[in-house]
């Protein structure tokens, strides 16, 4: 595979580890026309599973730095959303009901 | 980008992109989409995606309907290569008033004089449709099989790739700063990426649909009204349908990727353009659900989120040409359902600027609804 004049190669790595993205179904949405990181998210599910991104988030950065030759500081980051680990509704419910003195 | 278009539409949403498409299958392809984020970036790809035909009005019954079968073939339908994601696991609607149950009964009869197949179950019955429900206060429940959801990613990509291949220009990243009127007439979109002439200008910008009119002083009743909304790492599957209350303001559905997507309605949240997520939601929403389906207790959310309703004072889309610069539409308001109606929705906005005949009539859309009074009633929101 050839993108922007660059040979691909180790396509078959996994990328995101929660959701088994490897870097050539990366690449391909890449090619086809994808720029940001937020578009590859919502195309792939790369970074939505129980990590959050903290893997593949870099690794994918990595590539569109270096496929439109931009410094990695300027790649444009998805929002980094709550809860910060995954979180039990039955923890969140009870301490609804604490707040509520329904506990 | 060119420097003059046809029609240029403002916001990459899903109402957007499907006009867009539709557009250009009508053989009006010199089209626009200017997109101020990625397309899906505002309340497209933060909403629940769900699809429902249980509604409690003829108008959204339709929609929705018509909506649905559009959506079961829109992968050959816009001829795109990924999948839409469409799961047909039916909505269960369950009712916790005596009133609620009775107005469920008035939809059923709306909902079986245009064919949708939709039936009313007793707790026995909804607990065959999920069985591990919790039906403690609830009088019954409506269940159609046919309702469902859809990825609201690729739903609105296909629409996009397949306006693109007819012709259609998306430019993402580019914010609209200024509208320009002649003689009466849209002439000019100003953005941050160059000025745009056209001669029709689309407003399907949700929530900011205001804001955009304001810009040529046409004053719109369409307001931000924030949700939230979180998911769960995906778990074996145990539930087929939506769960869905608006008497408890609650939707839970779990996706075929396995991951649980829930939601509930605050009656009072205020009118902004909000969209951060908070820890009160989180609790409450785990709160809501768990008594309803005491089953997800031990899920994990992984990620909460919140996005802009577009809402309109009766709760339905407007779409209405601005008096003081014909040629300047708004389709918006779509109150929380925009997603499920868009294919029909734009397909009736395409016909009326092609001049093509509809069986529904877009002037009963109208801003001029408020002050006649003719407003668009529905039951059954959340």
């Amino acid at each position: 595979m050839v993108i922007n004049g660059q040979d691909i190669k180790n396509q078959n790595t996994i990328v995101c580890r929660c959701e088994d993205i490897t870097r050539g179904y990366i690449l391909k949405c890449i090619e086809d026309g994808y720029k940001t990181l937020d578009e590859i998210k919502r195309v792939t599910r790369a970074g939505m599973g129980p990590c959050q991104g903290r893997t593949c988030r870099q690794l994918i950065a990595q590539e569109l730095s270096r496929i439109y030759g931009v410094p990695m500081e300027d790649v444009l980051m998805t929002t980094f959303r709550p809860p910060v680990k995954p979180i039990s509704l039955g923890a969140l419910a009870d301490a609804y009901g604490e707040r509520e003195g329904k506990a | 980008m060119k420097k003059s278009y046809d029609v240029v539409i403002i916001g990459g949403g899903i109402v957007g992109c499907a006009i867009a498409f539709e557009l250009a299958q009508r053989g009006r392809r010199d089209v626009l989409v200017i997109e101020k984020g990625y397309l899906t970036s505002g309340a497209t790809g933060r909403c629940g995606a769900g699809i429902r035909q249980q509604w409690g009005s003829v108008l959204n019954a339709t929609l929705a309907s018509e909506s649905t079968h559009i959506f079961e073939n829109l992968e050959e339908y816009t001829g795109y290569n990924g999948s839409c994601g469409l799961n047909q696991g039916g909505y269960l609607l369950v009712a916790y008033t005596e009133k609620e149950w009775q107005q469920f009964h008035k939809n059923l009869e709306v909902q079986h004089s245009l064919g949708i197949d939709a039936y009313a179950v007793d707790l026995d019955g909804a607990k065959e449709i999920v069985p591990h429900i919790n039906t403690e206060g609830m009088y019954g429940a409506t269940f159609c099989a046919k309702d469902g959801h859809a990825d609201p990613f690729h739903c609105t990509f296909a629409y996009a790739k397949g306006a693109q291949k007819l012709g259609v220009d998306i430019e993402t990243y580019t914010t609209v700063t200024g509208l320009k009127v002649e003689n009466g007439r849209i002439h000019m979109v100003k953005t941050d990426k160059g000025d745009i002439t056209a001669k029709l200008v689309l407003n399907c910008s949700g929530g900011h649909a205001a804001k955009m009119a304001a810009l040529i002083n046409e004053e719109l009743p369409i307001f931000p009204e924030r949700h939230q909304i979180l998911i769960s790492e995906p778990v074996a599957h145990i539930m087929n349908p939506m769960v869905m209350s608006f008497h408890r303001h609650f939707y839970v559905q779990q996706t075929p990727h396995g991951s649980v997507i829930m939601g509930i309605g605050d009656p009072t949240e205020p009118v902004s353009f909000n969209t951060r997520s908070s820890w009160q939601y989180l609790e409450e929403n785990a709160h809501i659900v768990t008594q309803t389906l005491p089953a997800f207790r031990n899920l994990r959310v992984v990620r909460q989120w919140a996005g802009l309703y577009d809402m309109s004072p009766d709760r339905n889309p407007i779409i209405n040409e601005a008096k003081d610069a014909l040629g300047f539409i708004t389709v918006a308001g779509f109150s929380g359902h925009g997603f499920m109606v868009a294919p029909r929705t734009a397909i009736l906005v395409a016909n009326h600027l092609t001049g093509q005949e509809d069986n529904l009539d877009i002037k009963r859309f109208s801003a001029d609804r408020y002050r006649t009074g003719e407003l668009l009633l529905e039951p059954s929101v959340v």
